[in-house]
């Protein structure tokens, strides 16, 4: 009698309301799931921050709790950039620190005293779940079928393409930004369904907190203008567009300028343009239509569309004349890139070199996002046959977000929301179309006879030989095809889940700080030669000794070891990091006036080649040789450091610039001591290694961590007697040598 | 549609037949013959009468819009005005003297120009023709929505004056 005591609750007002109960039941399963997957590395590891530019908002938002938010404002940084300094306050995104800073105090305020290392760890995995709700909101409003919006939110939960940028410890702008755009996008589309001022002024609010968290927020900026504008010149300007767009710009233009660290680049840069441009635009549209409302006449049609153009026409002109003439800041270089992926490679290297820049490989688009990727283009397709308002959006976000995508790896990110929502409603109206067991109505063929009349005289005209067009299918009758198509979908769906999980936790959870590998019984074994080598630093080392290293590690540095640095992770200044790359490209005679000029006490260099740890110096040095290469042409050049045959070698083949390079000496120095004599080995390279190893003069190996990984070398004070270093070295090397060496040459004398 | 079909010749007759009759009748037929003529005779007339046209299709405009608007919504009107003049005077002063106190300027003429918006959007939303298209939105939640937009635009722009 089961089916009898639930009938009730199916039907009618009860059953809204029942279904309404199962639906937020299900998002909070889904949200629990989206935070759940995210732990693999807390799990695995520990509660720690993950990678390199985590590590700085982690100790900017320590300095926001401990400080005050005023003092974090004002923070001017004499610990990183020596002897620059950097005013922190004024460059950086403020959303995420202070959005765990509000955290962690009201968590104090209930009594809850955690620790803001836990905040900050599963500050992302909290905001995936966010997001998973966000996107079931954006894809409700695209669809009347409430599986849409489920679907979304559940492969929002565990796409790896989010993931990977979410997962717990890995504390970046990111985090919360993704939620922001996913929410401030579903704002946008309500306030331009409704026309309401109220949901405008949401929407610039959370652009706002959206420009205080991420640079990505020109996105947003870009993107809704767009929309504005193809709506528009598809002829669907309507009071409401009016209405949202006016409300969103004027708040949210004055909303963002009020992070010190976008300031006036609203209103300066190219980019910020064509929200500026589109505004106007829709004041005058909004004009003519008043006018027209007003004079119902039909030259308006076309004097609008006269109007539309010259003013089109006059903007980009003078668009173009004022960036010429240096008002509006030129476009800037990471955009560029963004258009000519080339670019970076020849005018910034330190763009181009960074990994996440790299245009995508094709196949990052299957591992990140698995089935989603071939439901992606039928949910679009699926938005142009209903093209309401929301659905140009839809569109118009996934045309962008697919370009950006493959262009940066980074954008990735920017792109998964989209096709979680397509891929949904694809999927949706499969599902929808298939799981229902009850056979279509006869009432759908007589719905279908007058309808299928114009069908049928176009099948008529067209041929009469295809059956299925003479007559038009309106349904699934059969229960086999029914089965077989939901038992494929759920096994393609049960697929997506393994993947999604196998890769989360193989690929994505590794904090990149640890390193695990597995011993031959298959037991865990945690590498942790970084934290070893930065805490030998914090205890050995005095409180302002300045740490050189190149500028990956500058972050970690600075959170970990609490030194200065040199560079770090914000990339701001290139020539600093070029000397920086000079330094290690150099000879020792030249790198030494270098690091004394720069009050360098340690020299810190990365080293895999023990353990094949392919993320090394060796590999990455080539980058600091083209950077050094742009500030000095004259004194670094890359072609040096390439064999006559234009190889990259390590071993015995190596050229005399390489093999003199201070990085090469410091990564090798007395790295053949561990192997018998002539059998040093590089494990990352695969190369064996000279049979003598380098000799340091200006530096002395201060540490070396238990694996090789981190090497640190201080740097020798001048000598004592004022020789220079080479010979003071020769002489306590060998007194005996040196003495020999006379003696031979007396010898000789007295021969003579 | 009978006035559109008519000569050119008709059309002072047509504009001189249709402001009295505009006065006594019903508004719906005042707000389309006035205009109904000028349409016409630009599309059959020759060069010279453009200029006069143009006059009458102003002045048709500004008599239809005096008569056929509310006096609250001629209240947001003139304050439209106001504020246009007023980002004026600021436009101009800032091409003049300077734009010194960058912020300052920034958000004096950014609440003016957000103030306008937001009028605007309460006007358009106000507006019984657009009912439809505002089906959710009643008055009182239009002149809400108002508030809370100017009140979150204030904020800012004080915030950001220095």
């Amino acid at each position: 009698m089961a089916p009898v005591s639930i009938e009730p609750f199916l039907k009618g007002d009860t059953g809204r309301n029942t279904r309404g109960l199962l639906r937020l039941i299900i998002l909070c399963t889904i949200a629990g799931a989206a935070v759940a997957s995210r732990l693999f590395s807390v799990i695995r590891f520990e509660s720690i921050i993950h990678e390199f530019d985590p590590w700085f908002n982690f100790r900017a938002t320590k300095y926001l709790v401990q400080n005050g938010f005023y003092s974090f404002w004002d923070w001017f940084d004499d610990r990183t950039w020596h002897p620059l300094g950097r005013v922190t306050g004024g460059t950086l995104y403020p959303g995420l620190m202070v959005t765990s800073g509000v955290i962690y105090h009201v968590l104090r305020l209930l009594a809850l005293p955690v620790d803001i290392r836990n905040i900050c760890v599963l500050l992302a995995p909290a905001c995936s779940g966010l997001t998973a709700l966000a996107s079931y909101l954006i894809t409700s409003e695209m669809t009347t079928s409430p599986s849409a919006g489920l679907l979304a939110a559940a492969f929002m939960g565990i796409t790896p393409g989010y993931i990977s940028r979410s997962v717990a410890g890995s504390y970046d702008n990111e985090a919360i930004a993704i939620f922001l755009l996913v929410f401030t996008f579903y704002l946008w589309i309500k306030s331009v369904k409704n026309g309401s001022a109220m949901w405008g002024a949401l929407t610039a609010l959370f652009y706002g907190y959206m420009v205080s968290a991420w640079g990505g927020y020109v996105f947003i900026t870009n993107l809704l203008p767009l929309h504005a504008f193809v709506l528009i010149c598809m002829g669907r300007y309507s009071p409401r567009l009016y209405v949202s767009y006016s409300t969103w710009f004027a708040l949210g233009t004055l909303a963002s300028m009020q992070v010190p660290f976008v300031g006036f680049l609203p209103i300066r840069s190219s980019e910020h343009m064509s929200a500026l441009g589109v505004f106007g635009l829709l004041q005058l549209v909004a004009f003519v239509e008043f006018i027209r409302q007003q004079v119902p006449n039909k030259q308006f049609q076309t004097l609008l569309r006269a109007l539309i153009l010259v003013v089109f026409a006059v903007s980009v002109g003078g668009l173009v004349l004022l960036t010429i003439s240096g008002v509006i800041a030129p476009w800037s270089g990471r955009f560029y890139s963004l258009w000519d992926t080339g670019y970076a490679k020849i005018h910034i290297p330190i763009i181009a070199s960074v990994s996440e820049h790299q245009p995508t490989a094709w196949p990052a688009f299957f591992f990140d996002l698995n089935l989603l990727i071939w439901l992606f283009p039928a949910g679009v397709y699926m938005c142009f046959q209903q093209l309401k308002d929301e659905h140009v959006f839809v569109v118009i976000y996934a045309v962008l977000a697919s370009y950006f995508a493959g262009v940066m790896v980074r954008l990735m990110l920017t792109l998964t929301p989209v096709v979680c929502i397509a891929a949904a409603l694809a999927l949706s109206s499969i599902l929808d179309t298939y799981l229902v067991a009850a056979a279509p109505e006869p009432s759908s063929e007589v719905n279908g006879q007058p309808a299928g009349d114009s069908t049928k005289a176009v099948a008529l005209a067209v041929q009469d030989s295809l059956r299925s067009t003479r007559r038009p299918v309106l349904g699934i009758y059969s229960y086999l095809s029914k089965a077989l198509v939901s038992a494929v979908i759920t096994i393609y769906l049960l697929l997506f889940v393994l993947h999604c999980t196998w890769v989360t936790s193989n690929a994505y959870s590794s904090p990149s700080v640890v390193l695990a590998s597995r011993m031959p019984d298959g037991s865990q074994h945690i590498i942790d030669d970084y934290r070893e080598a930065y805490y030998w630093l914090r205890q050995n080392t005095p409180n302002n000794a300045k740490i050189m290293s190149w500028w990956d590690y500058g972050y970690q540095i600075g959170g970990m070891a609490d030194r200065p640095t040199l560079v770090d992770n914000n990339t701001w200044n290139n020539t600093h990091i070029a000397t920086v790359g000079k330094a290690m490209s150099s000879r020792e005679e030249v790198s030494y006036p270098i690091l004394r000029q720069h009050d360098v006490d340690y020299v810190l260099v990365v080293f895999g080649a023990l353990l094949g740890y392919s993320g090394d110096d060796i590999n990455k040095f080539l980058w600091m040789v083209r950077i050094a290469e742009g500030i000095w042409p004259d004194e670094v050049q890359e072609r040096e450091f390439f064999t006559a045959r234009g190889e990259y070698k390590i071993d015995d083949e190596a050229t005399p610039t390489m093999r003199n390079s201070l990085m090469y000496k410091m990564s090798y120095y007395n790295y053949n001591s561990l192997f018998p004599p002539g059998q040093a080995q590089d494990r990352v390279r695969g190369s064996r290694l000279p049979a003598e190893g380098p000799q340091l003069n200006t530096l002395e190996e201060a540490f070396t961590s238990e694996n090789w990984i981190i090497r640190i070398y201080k740097v020798k004070d001048l000598d004592n007697v004022g020789r220079d270093h080479a010979s003071a070295v020769a002489f306590d090397k060998g007194n005996k040598k040196r003495k020999t060496a006379k003696r031979r040459g007396a010898r000789v004398l007295r021969t003579e | 549609m009978a006035p559109k079909r008519q000569p050119a010749s008709s059309t002072l007759q047509s504009q001189s037949q249709s402001q009295p009759q505009s006065t006594a009748t019903s508004s719906l037929t005042s707000a389309f013959t006035p205009t109904k003529p000028s349409s016409s005779s630009t599309a059959y007339s020759s060069r010279p009468n453009a200029v006069t046209d143009a006059q009458q299709i102003l002045d048709g405009l500004w008599r239809n819009y005096l008569k056929e608007t509310p006096q609250r919504v001629k209240l947001i009107d003139t304050f439209m005005a106001f504020l246009v003049l007023v980002g004026g005077i600021q436009f101009l002063y800032a091409v003049v003297g300077g734009n010194y106190p960058f912020n300052a300027f920034l958000s004096g003429f950014g609440a003016t120009v957000g103030q306008f918006v937001l009028t605007a959007s309460l006007r358009i939303q106000c507006n019984p023709q657009n009912r439809k298209e505002f089906e959710s939105i009643s008055h009182e939640r239009a002149f809400a929505d108002f508030v809370l937009g100017s009140l979150i635009l204030h904020f800012f722009c004080v915030n950001f004056v220095n």
